[in-house]
């Protein structure tokens, strides 16, 4: 009896303990990076719902049809669309380990955001000046909150590109760099993905209402 | 030997990354391409009112959005069964799930409050 215990427990502690268990250095990044990208993508979930389940609450201010400029819209989302293909040919460039090329379509790239939030904020601005504020109703509050928080999320991607681009500068294409532009690349990819969401759900939709 | 192995382990794992977090120039440009077609035309039918039905209207973009959040994740994001040995598939159906839940949750549960709070929805019923 006290020996099969003994046995029991040999046997357990053997199947916890596993010797060649190995991991190279940032190996298990990218699937981090993922996680993150999927908890943020429940932050904009409750955004997209809080939008709308406000959206129509107009408090008899302006709507979207009185706010909205469609055209604008579609040259901010080929911005970003544009943006998301010069990154990738970024990446392209970093696997061939052309840092020239890849440092060009950064640039590229950022030139495109910078245009995107340009717009954005140009448009934010015209609407406060007409007195569409976030203040104004229920629906330009979760507006602002929505699209608000995905332009923070740009303007930091902008941010993390120049920082990445001094890196590349000083050090090269390091494993280490290569490992951050790839997570880049997928944050900048996913913040298309939910531009694709809030120009269907709140500008499309919104001139449908 | 350890080195060897570490070695070896090391290049492996190093070529496992780069076959898909880089993707290829074909499809990126694919990706691309079909994004501008699946952008062009829900922009297009609500621009032009092509389809008179509103309701249906906001269908159809919905569901070029959807195909297009496909194209984007197959793509740019270069989504596949393998990645991470599954666990990237595994942490999207999740967080999809609960976006579907918090989503359709949120929308189906206010908009019966607000109907039924609306005012003289049922006001002479009352006692």
């Amino acid at each position: 009896m006290d020996l099969a215990v003994k046995h029991n427990t040999s046997v357990e502690a053997s199947a916890f303990y596993v010797t060649d268990e190995h991991h190279a250095e940032g190996g298990s990044t990218m699937l981090g990076f993922w996680i993150y990208l999927m908890s943020d993508c429940l932050i904009f979930a409750v955004l997209f719902a809080t939008y709308g389940v406000l959206g129509a609450n107009y408090a008899a201010g302006p709507s979207p049809r009185d706010l909205f400029d469609l055209r604008l819209v579609a040259v901010n989302t080929s911005m970003l669309l544009l943006s998301s293909i010069t990154y990738g040919f970024a990446m392209l460039a970093m696997a061939k380990g052309r840092v020239g090329a890849m440092q060009g379509w950064l640039v590229a790239t950022a030139l495109f955001g910078l245009a995107f939030i340009g717009i954005e904020l140009t448009e934010f601005a015209h609407m406060i000046h007409e007195g569409a504020t976030p203040q104004r109703s229920a629906f330009l509050s979760s507006f602002f909150a929505l699209v608000g928080t995905h332009g923070l999320h740009v303007t930091f991607g902008l941010i993390w590109l120049s920082t990445l681009m001094v890196q590349v500068a000083r050090h090269g294409l390091i494993p280490a760099n290569m490992r951050r532009l790839t997570c880049l690349s997928m944050f900048w990819h996913f913040l298309d993905v939910i531009w694709i969401g809030v120009f269907t759900f709140v500008y499309l939709m919104g001139m449908l209402r | 030997m350890s080195a060897n192995a570490h070695a070896g382990h090391d290049s492996h794992s190093h070529s496992h990354t780069d076959d898909h977090a880089h993707g290829s120039l074909r499809s990126y440009m694919v990706g691309f391409w079909l994004s501008v077609i699946l952008t062009a035309i829900p922009f297009y039918l609500v621009m032009s009112g092509v389809i008179e039905n509103k309701q249906l209207t906001s269908i159809v973009i919905m569901a070029f959005a959807a195909a297009q959040i496909i194209v984007h994740m197959i793509c740019f994001l270069h989504m596949n069964a393998k990645s991470e040995s599954g666990w990237t598939l595994m942490a999207l159906l999740f967080t999809i799930i609960i976006v579907v839940i918090t989503l359709s949750g949120s929308l189906w549960v206010m908009y019966h409050l607000n109907a039924n709070m609306m005012a003289g929805h049922d006001m002479s019923q009352l006692p």
